[in-house]
């Protein structure tokens, strides 16, 4: 008898503030806590969440990060009406940056944004437009492998 | 979930406490209320750190440590001073006129930590160094505020502690082990002592979080010993001391643990906020460059502890001192210098000793996802509507919190004095309205007052 019911929670994200950088995601993390997700799907969900947020702190010039709660599952939605992606396959391997050399500097754009989020994630889907923007969804089980 | 009881060796003294928030608003983990005019700890959320005994203007927290009285009770004494307590005296002191009080005091034997210290280190530095799967950072797991810390509020960083022993507590196991062999005596009939800085190391003997059974018997407050031993210092010196390198001592404050495991891409973070802030960071995967956190929950490390006697800075600045002394005797390479102190046979090792240290998942609001879903989304609402301004009154840390504590029965929406004014408000107007519709037949003569306060 499992209902659909869920929660959500949506943030919006400015470009270029690394000051509050991770201030959603955190939120979101604590979230799944007071929600009782064990702790490693909530460490899982926390860093994809956290990397899509950077992406769009360093390329995008802002956006919107939401998480959606299901009793089963959650789903992370990260949309901007930044760049674009020219060339995705690309953009998922690991390694290959466009972060500016600022961000770089701080130790950001290494090349494993968006690998790590697949990584982490039991689904990812990636829509992007040059000129446009990009839409990530991530969706993580809530399938715990702790004991 | 068997509801369990906590051992907190931070108590509160009713009669002292004024119901003032300083404490419900230094907790690191919300663990304090002010109910009834007095604070509140809750048990399941505190992590023994002392912030709230630190803040108290009215000093109502005290620490429940043990007393020189309790030596009677066994046959056999022995005592862990550790870097925390020698800091507390001028270089120029010698350790063996330490030691020599220590005697006096009534202690049979002396065992430096400063030596099992060592021993951690170089357990720490094959951890690290070895494949651990490729988790990092690796998080220092050697001061109980911060395990505790971590079990309440990052139970995901769990997999990523290093799994050692606090120096006391290997010490202890060496030593109650020896002397039980050496004298012949049952390990019950020993009495082993440390010096503690802080009250979370006595809570960590009491009830500990990472070893199976601690094989302490209890701990004292540096600051009590530390006055006693000023009267006894020296003596007639034919103690044998086993003690350590320099690099043990450098335990004494921040950075010495990860110096002395020969760590150099690490993070050293002092003070329980700055603990809180850097694992946030590290649990979102923000720092994973880095091989190793040293955390202390005392600003400085341990000679930061509360119930250190001497300022934290000249506490440092005697440590570093006494330092540079020792090292003027000993091999510049570090293993070597340690090496020269490590000579005890079998030593204990953390992995026999150890246990898994679980999650204290006090964050959730309901065990079934369905209920918490449902008080989530009324705490969201409570939350839109409380005026957001932290202020402390209703005796929660935070608004958050008291929407937190509504949903969970434990509080009312009136216990916001500004709802509760907005409340009365509304009532007075209530009863304005009300004065107004007495029937035509007796309606009074016009109340000036009342219509002057409206507008």
């Amino acid at each position: 008898m499992s209902e659909n019911k869920s929660v959500k929670m949506e943030f919006e994200v400015a470009g270029g503030d690394f000051e509050r950088a991770g201030e959603a995601s955190a939120k979101i993390k604590r979230m799944l806590q007071r929600l009782g997700i064990a702790a490693d799907i909530v460490r899982r969900i926390a860093i994809g969440t956290y990397e899509a947020e950077m992406n769009v702190i360093i390329h995008a010039g802002g956006g919107k990060v939401a998480a959606e709660v299901f009793t089963d599952a959650t789903e992370i939605t990260v949309t901007d009406a930044g760049p674009g992606i020219p060339d995705i396959d690309k953009a998922l391997q690991e390694g290959w940056s466009t972060a500016p050399e600022y961000a770089r500097q701080m130790g950001f754009g290494a090349g494993m944004g968006l690998p790590n989020m697949v990584k982490c994630s039991d689904k990812f889907d990636i829509q992007s437009e040059v000129g446009v923007g990009t839409t990530i969804r991530m969706r993580f089980e809530h399938i715990s492998e702790d004991l | 979930m068997a509801p369990t009881e906590y051992f907190h060796s931070v108590k509160l003294q009713r009669d002292k406490c004024q119901g003032c928030v300083s404490c419900v608003k230094v907790c690191p983990t919300e663990a304090i209320r002010v109910r009834a005019g007095k604070a509140e700890i809750l048990s399941d959320r505190c992590v023994d750190c002392g912030s709230c005994a630190r803040k108290c203007p009215y000093h109502a927290y005290s620490v429940a440590m043990d007393t020189l009285a309790e030596l009677e009770g066994y046959a056999y004494n022995i005592v862990l001073p550790a870097p925390s307590l020698y800091a507390q005296f001028p270089a120029s002191v010698p350790l063996e006129d330490i030691w020599q009080g220590l005697h006096t005091l009534g202690f049979d034997e002396i065992f430096d930590v400063s030596l099992a210290s060592e021993y951690v280190a170089r357990e720490i530095e094959s951890y690290v160094k070895g494949d651990t799967g490729g988790r990092r950072p690796l998080i220092s797991s050697t001061c109980p505020a911060v395990l505790r810390l971590i079990q309440v509020k990052f139970p995901e960083l769990i997999k990523q502690l290093v799994p050692v022993l606090a120096p006391a507590e290997a010490a202890a196991i060496y030593v109650r082990q020896e002397a039980a062999a050496k004298h012949n005596l049952a390990p019950e009939q020993i009495g082993v002592w440390f010096i503690s800085p802080c009250p979370s190391k006595e809570s960590n003997i009491r009830q500990s979080v990472d070893v199976k059974q601690s094989q302490l018997t209890g701990s004292f407050s540096l600051a009590d010993i530390y006055g006693r031993l000023l009267k006894c210092l020296g003596g007639d010196g034919r103690l044998n001391v086993r003690t350590g390198s320099s690099y043990g001592m450098g335990w004494g404050a921040c950075g010495g643990e990860a110096a002395s495991a020969g760590l150099e891409n690490v993070l050293v973070v002092d003070g329980i906020d700055n603990v809180y802030e850097v694992l946030e960071q590290v649990s979102m995967n923000k720092m994973p460059q880095l091989d190793y956190i040293e955390c202390s929950s005392c600003q400085g490390g341990c000679i930061g502890g509360m119930l250190a006697a001497e300022n934290r800075f000249v506490a440092l600045s005697n440590l570093q001192q006494r330092i540079r002394r020792i090292r003027e005797n000993e091999p510049a390479d570090r293993l070597e210098a340690m090496a020269a102190h490590m000579v005890l046979a079998d030593f204990p090792k953390s992995a026999e000793y150890r246990k898994k240290v679980v999650p204290r998942p006090m964050m959730q609001l309901d065990d079934d996802i369905m209920e918490a879903m449902k008080k989530f989304e009324r705490m969201e609402e409570v939350l839109q509507d409380l005026p957001g301004l932290d202020c402390g009154a209703c005796g929660a840390p935070s608004c958050q919190c008291l929407a937190e504590d509504i949903v969970q029965g434990k509080a009312h929406i009136t216990d916001c004095i500004f709802k509760l004014r907005s409340s009365v408000h509304k009532l007075a107007q209530g009863m304005l309205e009300l004065a107004r519709q007495v029937p035509i037949s007796h309606e009074p003569e016009p109340v000036q007052n009342f219509e002057e306060d409206e507008e």
